[in-house]
């Protein structure tokens, strides 16, 4: 069953348009990550959900019940924002009872309320303080606090962590993926951090311009993206795009180094009707040092000559930036097995978990 | 082991720069004190010839140290001077400033943060200019709506009467707190009204709940600003308003104009300085948190 459905969502300021043609849907219980570049229209999106933002054309669907029209407090919903935006002059408690207390909830059960949702975050101790007396985590609990008292049908965050320091932030990630383990709630959350969507989500909606480009789970997002956009924006460092010529059936030329072209045999056929000139599109990860052993490993690697131009160990790797005709790309190689500078290394692509785009539509192959 | 000595002996570079600072220090003191003399001198008359005896002030003129102290003349500045017949004093015209002050101030403040409040977090088509058009009101002098004021008033029948002076006050103060508090209430992030909105509050509930509370700094500004405006205003008093019903500033017109005896220049300087009092007592003590709610946000 699904909880949120978005049919054909459109939205636009005078003339210019934010949202094109949006259609998306959240089973229960899913984690849909929206992410994209900022401007993309995903926070926009997700003030529609929450009805803080007005419909211009589509449907927005919470469980069986149309709410392009319903008021915010109507819709069943509960947002964590980017800012917390917790109510300055209240303590954490009155934050957390504001909207029971709006509602009209007993105070014997907002009682009962902030006692649990107080217990699950472990904020007990904070309930008596203001805002303004807590540390960046701290506020990030209350404010998810705020949200899960209301035990609502869909749960929706703007950006949530990316008020938080770097490390503070994977904590909290890690807080969130468990948190929904545990309470099992529909979630839409917003980040322009990859990493993030690719971590939280149970399925990805990759937007740009208005229109969501990709929506599918993070593995076939990651190993399939659907265009040359979701390949370069889901991943990091980048995936590496090569310009290539069909010369057979299955197989392809890129231009080396020195001028040569390397013919690299495809996995699997292109389908008729592919174009001569293609892009080939390799995660650095799937590009190793050649070796025989590892051609009997995988036995789809590709080999061909690139000079070192770079490398830069981080310790669990060793990133090289290599030469491929007049291109650079990039390289993820295990750090004993990684290349020197200035060497001319004998690279294996690995040829069954590489991309083909279309030039001209982006669009893979 | 070497010693280190922080006494590094006469260093002349320092010592000229130390007197250098002096210098300066003390030159800029002395200008400001000056000034600070020649700006208090006026008031300082008026509390010393309040204290004086009005033979000695007869005798030494108006500007002199007092050789004499007593405080009848305030007291009679308040209850029993008499201003062309009547001998009550100020008394009456300033509780007639406190009623015309305190209400206007009140309800102008009140409406400006209603407004404020409506033009930055909830706006419509047409808001802007709204705004803009309440802002010539900021900008608008007095004397300009003298006649409408007259027609309207009269048409209410509220000529003559406090009650008249305090419409008056409130819709012509209405611009000034509109734009304080909307200017003010503008640094409030949205995200709060929106999390409210989803919290299940409505217009009233968040006004009072999250926008009032975070107020107080902007709410003084305004009621300083409202109350000094309103009880120190001349015009409206004296235009709509006679005898028994004009407020302090205007009555102290009449006092020295009434010129049935030798002008008493000791009632006259306390019954100034009586009609001076509530703004100086408010500057005195609102003072910093005038300064500090206007160059302050909502939130720190």
């Amino acid at each position: 069953m699904s909880t949120l459905t978005i049919r054909n969502l459109h939205k636009s300021y005078g003339g210019l348009e934010i949202l094109a043609g949006i259609n998306l849907e959240a089973q229960t219980g899913e984690f849909v990550a929206l992410v994209g570049p900022s401007g993309c229209g995903k926070s926009t999106l997700l003030a529609m959900i929450a009805g803080l933002e007005t419909v211009t054309s589509g449907e927005i669907w919470i469980g069986d019940r149309l709410v392009n029209s319903v008021q915010p407090k109507d819709r069943d919903i509960a947002m964590v924002f980017q800012s917390y935006a917790l109510y300055p002059t209240m303590t954490v408690r009155e934050n957390i009872t504001f909207g029971m207390e709006s509602r009209g909830v007993p105070k014997a059960a907002q009682e009962e309320a902030v006692k649990r949702v107080a217990a699950l975050l472990q904020i007990e101790q904070l309930l008596k303080r203001k805002p303004g007396q807590l540390s960046g985590g701290q506020r990030q609990r209350v404010a998810m606090g705020r949200a899960l008292v209301r035990d609502p049908k869909l749960f929706l965050f703007d950006e949530p962590l990316s008020n938080l320091d770097a490390k503070l932030r994977v904590d909290m990630r890690t807080e969130i993926k468990k948190l929904h383990h545990r309470v099992g709630k529909t979630t839409v959350y917003v980040t322009h951090d990859q990493v993030e969507a690719m971590t939280l989500a149970s399925r990805i909606a990759v937007m740009n311009q208005g229109s969501v480009q990709q929506f599918d789970t993070p593995k076939r997002i990651y190993d399939r993206p659907t265009n040359m956009f979701v390949a370069g924006f889901m991943g990091s460092p980048a995936m590496n795009f090569v310009p290539a010529r069909l010369t057979g059936s299955t197989s392809i030329s890129v231009r080396a180094a020195d001028g040569s072209g390397a013919t690299l045999t495809l996995a699997a056929p292109l389908p008729a009707g592919a174009p001569k000139d293609v892009v080939l599109g390799v995660r650095p990860e799937h590009i190793y040092r050649f070796t025989t052993d590892l051609k009997a490993r995988k036995p789809a690697v590709e080999s061909m000559q690139a000079p070192v131009e770079l490398v830069e160990p981080t310790g669990a790797e060793t990133l090289a930036v290599l030469r491929l005709g007049d291109l650079e790309i990039t390289g993820r190689f295990e750090p004993d097995e990684a290349p020197v500078m200035g060497e001319t290394i004998t690279l294996g692509i690995d040829m069954s978990r590489a991309c083909l785009f279309d030039p001209t539509t982006k669009a893979l192959l | 082991m070497a010693e280190i000595s922080l006494n590094a002996g006469h260093d002349p570079e320092a010592a000229a720069a130390t007197r250098q600072y002096f210098w300066n220090r003390f030159l800029i003191y002395a200008v400001l004190t000056l000034f600070a003399a020649i700006y208090l001198a006026p008031l300082l008359v008026v509390v010393f010839n309040s204290l004086r005896e009005q033979s000695e002030i007869a005798r030494n003129g108006l500007i002199s140290l007092p050789r004499s102290f007593r405080l009848d003349a305030w007291a009679e500045a308040w209850g029993t001077y008499c201003v062309s017949g009547t001998c009550e004093g100020m008394k009456r015209n300033f509780f007639n400033s406190l009623w015309m002050a305190i209400p206007a101030t009140v309800i102008s403040t009140l409406l400006g943060a209603m407004n404020g409040y409506v033009l930055s977090k909830w706006r419509f088509k047409g808001s802007e200019i709204l705004f803009n058009l309440m802002l010539l009101g900021v900008f608008m002098p007095g004397q300009i709506s003298l006649m409408p004021w007259a027609f309207l008033l009269g048409k209410l029948g509220l000529t003559n009467s406090t009650y008249g002076l305090v419409l008056i006050h409130v819709v012509q103060g209405i611009s000034f707190t509109t734009l304080f508090c909307r200017n003010f209430y503008v640094s409030i992030p949205d995200d709060l009204i929106k999390a409210a909105r989803i919290d299940g509050a409505g217009f009233w509930r968040i006004f009072r709940k999250i926008i009032l509370p975070l107020s107080p700094p902007i709410l003084i500004v305004t009621v300083i600003w409202q109350f000094t405006g309103i009880w120190n205003e001349y015009l409206f008093g004296v235009v709509f308003t006679s005898g028994q019903q004009q407020p302090i500033t205007a009555a102290l017109v009449a006092l020295t104009a009434g010129g049935t005896t030798a002008r008493a220049y000791d009632v006259m300087s306390a019954a100034v300085l009586i009609g001076a009092l509530p703004p100086l007592l408010i500057y005195l003590f609102g003072g910093k948190y005038f300064v500090r709610g206007l160059t302050q946000g909502a939130l720190k």
